[in-house]
C-alpha cells in the first residue's frame, strides 16, 4: 500500500511518542488523518504545530480526544472518523503506558490499568478495524508493540506481558485477515527517544521518534508481517529468546 | 443511546459482490437486543435493512441509507424432535447448523439452498428453494410456525390458520414486514447419508428439459447445469443431475453413513492442494474464452460421468455445490463493485423453452454469454411475493466489470421483459434490476396493495427498507395502495 494524499488514517495514541511522529509523517505526505488521544491539550497543540505542514501538503487533520481504556467508545467514534475522513484505510494503534514499577512492586490495580490502555484499547480497535477490512477486503492494522514482548523481564512484568499479548493477537488477527486481502503489521521498536525512554540511562540504540514513524510507514508499505524498528533488533531478540530459562532468571536485563 | 446489540461498522455487501454500501451493523443475539435496537431506531428516525448469511445476490441484504440489523449472531436455539422431524430454532440457526444437527438423528432439511450458509431466517423471508422444488416446494411450504417481529416490537406467532394472510406475506416477503425471530419447520425422514446420483448428457435444451420432465414423477432432485457459450442447434446443451433417496433396505450402516463426518467436503484436492486457494486458478480462466473451454470441458466431462451410471454422493456434496470451491466467487473479482449478479428467469412450462433459447441468444449476441446457467423445474406456491410457479428456472451468472456494468444492467432489464411478457417472474433473492411497474406486472396491483395494507399495518413509518426495497415497491410504499 502506497501512502499519500489518498490515505485515510487514523492513529490512536497521537498526542506523543510514536504516535505523533506518525501523524506528523502522514500529514507531511498529504494524508487525512485522524489523531486520538487521552490529553487533549497535546493534541491541540499538535494540531497547531502540524497546521503549516498540513497546508503546505494538502492534508487534512482531525484530533479527538479519547481515552483507550475507555472500550464502549470506539464503535461509534470508529464511525464517526469514517465518515468525517470518507473511508479509513491504514488504522495505528500507538496508546501504551509504563509505569515505573520497582523491583517489590505488585500492584494489581496499576497492572490491569496498563492491561486495559495496552492490551484492551487495541483489541477494541483492532476488531473495529478487522470487521472494517475483512468486508471491505482491504485495508490496513498497525500495532505498535515493542522488543519488550520477547521475553519475560525482571523489570516491568506487566509490560512485558502487555506486548507479548499484543504480539499473538496481532498475529492471529493477520492470519485471519490474511485471506480477505487485508492485513496488519506488527512494529517491535527498541528504545525510542519519548517520555518513556526519559530518563533510562544511555539505552541500547536510541532513535528519535521521526526515524521510527520513517521505518513503520516503510514496513507498512512494503506490507511487513513483524518489523523491528530499527532493524537491527532482530539480532537482539533472536538472542533473547535463545537464551534458557535457569539462565535468564540470574541475569539482570 | 448505549445498545447492548454489537455494533460495527462495516462493508455490507450482495453475494454477488457487485453491489454495496458502508454501514453501521448491529447484531441483536436475542429478542431484549432486538426491541431496544428497533426502538432506537423509532428514536431516531433510522431504517433497518435485514440481514442474515448476507446469501442473496443483489441488495436486499443491504441499505445506503440506513442501518443494517444482521441476525446471524442470533442463533443459539436448535430444538429437533426425531420423532416428529419438526425443528424449532433461533432465526440466525444456518442451514449449515440445522443439517448438522439433524442428519445424525436420520433427517435432512426438506429444502436446502446451492450454499450451506444462509439462516434460517432469511431463508424464510426470500423463500428459498432447492433441487427439489418441482417435488416439495419453496422452504416456506415447510415452515409450520414463526415469530415475526414488527416494527414496534410487538410479536406474533403466525401459522397457516391462525394468520393466513401475513404467514404467506412475511415469508418470501423480503423482510419488509418485520423480524423472523422463531421458525418451526419440518424436515425430511432419510435413511442413509448418502443419495444414487446419476448424470445425464444432453445435447441441446429441449432434450435437456424433455429428460427432466420425463424424470419429474421418480426423481427427488433435478438439476441441469448448461452451456450458455454453446449457439445454433447445440444451446442449452448440458448435464443434468438426478438424486434419489436410498431406501432402508439400501443402506448397510446408516448410523456411519448419517455421521456428519461422512458429509465433510474435503479441504484439499488429491490430499496436498488447498481448496481455499483454488478461486485463484479460476480467476486466470474467468474470461469469456477461459469460460468457454471451462464449460465445454464439463459438458465433454459428462459424457463420462454418464457412462459410470449410478453413483452414491453425500447429501452435503450433492446439495452444496456454491460450497465445494471456497470463495470461488473471487474469481469475479475481489475489489470495489465488481463481482457478479445472478439474474434467475422463471416462465410457466408452456413458454419456458421458448424464453430461454431467446435470452441465450440475446445473451450471446451482446457478448454478455453467462458463465454458469442452472435449470430447475418448480411448482406454484401460495405465497405472496414468491418466485414460484408451474414452470422451469433458467438461472444466469453474469459478470459485473466496472466499464461495462451499466450496458449489462440495461441488457438484464431486457430479459426481464421477455420473461414478464410470458407470464414468468424473478426471484427477489437474485435479482438487481426489477423496478416498481416489473412487480407490479409480476404480482399483480392487487397483490401488491394487499402487501402494502399489511405494511401499514406492521411498519407504518417504513423501519424495514433495504436498498433492493426502495427499488422494487418504491422510496413510499404506501404509493401502492
Amino acid at each position: 500500500m502506497k501512502l499519500g494524499n489518498h490515505t485515510r488514517a487514523i492513529v490512536v495514541g497521537a498526542s506523543s511518542g510514536i504516535g505523533a511522529a506518525l501523524v506528523e509523517a502522514l500529514v507531511a505526505r498529504g494524508a487525512r488523518v485522524a489523531a486520538l488521544a487521552r490529553r487533549e491539550g497535546e493534541l491541540r497543540s499538535l494540531e497547531a504545530r502540524l497546521r503549516p505542514a498540513g497546508e503546505a501538503s494538502g492534508a487534512r487533520l482531525v484530533v479527538r480526544a479519547h481515552d483507550s481504556s475507555r472500550v464502549d467508545e470506539v464503535a461509534p467514534l470508529f464511525e464517526e472518523l469514517f465518515e468525517e475522513l470518507g473511508g479509513v484505510d491504514l488504522v495505528v494503534y500507538a496508546a501504551a503506558i509504563m509505569p515505573k514499577t520497582a523491583p517489590d512492586e505488585y500492584d494489581t490495580t496499576r497492572d490491569l490499568e496498563q492491561i486495559a490502555v495496552n492490551v484492551g484499547g487495541c483489541i477494541a480497535w483492532g476488531n473495529a478495524a478487522a470487521r472494517l477490512d475483512s468486508s471491505q477486503r482491504s485495508g490496513v492494522l498497525v500495532g505498535i508493540s515493542s522488543i519488550a514482548g520477547e521475553r519475560g523481564r525482571k523489570g516491568n512484568p506487566v509490560y512485558g506481558a502487555t506486548k507479548a499479548a499484543l504480539n499473538h493477537y496481532l498475529e492471529a488477527l493477520r492470519n485471519r485477515l490474511a485471506e480477505r486481502g487485508a492485513h496488519v503489521v506488527t512494529i517491535k521498536p527498541g528504545f525510542v527517544a519519548t517520555r518513556m525512554t526519559a530518563g533510562m540511562e544511555k539505552p541500547l540504540w536510541l532513535i528519535a521518534p521521526e526515524e521510527a514513524a520513517r521505518q513503520i510507514l516503510s514496513a507498512v508499505e512494503s506490507r511487513a508481517n513483524e518489523r523491528f524498528v530499527p532493524c537491527r533488533w532482530w539480532m537482539v531478540a533472536f538472542v533473547i529468546r535463545n537464551i534458557p530459562s535457569f539462565i535468564f532468571k540470574r541475569l539482570s536485563i | 443511546m448505549e445498545l447492548a446489540a454489537q455494533r460495527s461498522f462495516e462493508w455490507c455487501e450482495g453475494w454477488g459482490m457487485a453491489s454495496g454500501s458502508h454501514a453501521r451493523v448491529l447484531r441483536p443475539r436475542g429478542l431484549d437486543e432486538l426491541r431496544e435496537c428497533l426502538a432506537a431506531a423509532r428514536d431516531g428516525g433510522a431504517s433497518f435493512a435485514l440481514r442474515g448469511g448476507g446469501c442473496s445476490y443483489g441488495d436486499a441484504n443491504t441499505t445506503s441509507r440506513g442501518v443494517v440489523l444482521d441476525l446471524s449472531r442470533w442463533n443459539a436455539r436448535l430444538d429437533f424432535d426425531t420423532r416428529s422431524g419438526v425443528a424449532d430454532v433461533d432465526p440466525g440457526v444456518t442451514v449449515r447448523q440445522l443439517w448438522q444437527s439433524i442428519l445424525p438423528r436420520g433427517h435432512w432439511p426438506a429444502v436446502v439452498s446451492g450454499t450451506m450458509f444462509p439462516t434460517l431466517a432469511g431463508a424464510a423471508a426470500m423463500n428459498i428453494h432447492g433441487k427439489n422444488a418441482w417435488r416439495v416446494g419453496p422452504i416456506g411450504d415447510c415452515i409450520l410456525e414463526f415469530d415475526l417481529v414488527d416494527a414496534a416490537g410487538e410479536l406474533r406467532t403466525c401459522t397457516r390458520t391462525t394468520h393466513p394472510e401475513l404467514f404467506h406475506a412475511a415469508i418470501a416477503g423480503a423482510g419488509s414486514l418485520g423480524v423472523f425471530t422463531r421458525l418451526r419447520l419440518s424436515t425430511k425422514r432419510v435413511h442413509s447419508g448418502e443419495l444414487l446420483v446419476r448424470a445425464k448428457r444432453t445435447a441441446n435444451l429441449a432434450e435437456t428439459m424433455e429428460w427432466m420432465e420425463s424424470r419429474l414423477g421418480t426423481a427427488d432432485y433435478l438439476v441441469a447445469w448448461i452451456d450458455c457459450f454453446k449457439d445454433g442447434e447445440a444451446s442449452g446443451r448440458g448435464v443434468i443431475h438426478e438424486g434419489r433417496h436410498l431406501r432402508p433396505d439400501e443402506e448397510a450402516d446408516p448410523e456411519r453413513s448419517l455421521s456428519v463426518a461422512r458429509q465433510e467436503l474435503p479441504a484439499r484436492i488429491a490430499g496436498v492442494f488447498p481448496k481455499s486457494e483454488v478461486w485463484r486458478f479460476l480467476r486466470l480462466a474467468n474470461n469469456d474464452a477461459g469460460m468457454r473451454f471451462v464449460n465445454a470441458a464439463k459438458h465433454l466431462a459428462g459424457e463420462i460421468e454418464e457412462r459410470q451410471g449410478w453413483y452414491r454422493q453425500s447429501h452435503a456434496a450433492f446439495a452444496f455445490l456454491l460450497d465445494y470451491v471456497p470463495n470461488w466467487k473471487w474469481a469475479y473479482g475481489r475489489s470495489e463493485l465488481r463481482g457478479l449478479v445472478q439474474h434467475q428467469l422463471f416462465v410457466p412450462k408452456e413458454r419456458a423453452k421458448e424464453v430461454f433459447l431467446a435470452v441465450l441468444e440475446r445473451d450471446r449476441r451482446a457478448g454478455h454469454a453467462s458463465y454458469l446457467g442452472v435449470v430447475k423445474r418448480h411448482r406454484a406456491d401460495a405465497f405472496w411475493l414468491t418466485h414460484g410457479l408451474d414452470g422451469w428456472s433458467l438461472a444466469l451468472d453474469y459478470k459485473v466489470e466496472p466499464a461495462r456494468r451499466v450496458e449489462l444492467m440495461a441488457h438484464l432489464d431486457g430479459n426481464t421483459r421477455l420473461v414478464l411478457e410470458a407470464g414468468g417472474r424473478l426471484y427477489l433473492a437474485k435479482d438487481s434490476v426489477m423496478g416498481v411497474e416489473d412487480a407490479r406486472r409480476m404480482w399483480g396491483g392487487e397483490r401488491l396493495a394487499r402487501f402494502g395494507a399489511l405494511k401499514r399495518e406492521l411498519d407504518p413509518r417504513g423501519l424495514f427498507q433495504s436498498d433492493q426495497h426502495r427499488r422494487v415497491f418504491g422510496a413510499d410504499f404506501a404509493a401502492l395502495s
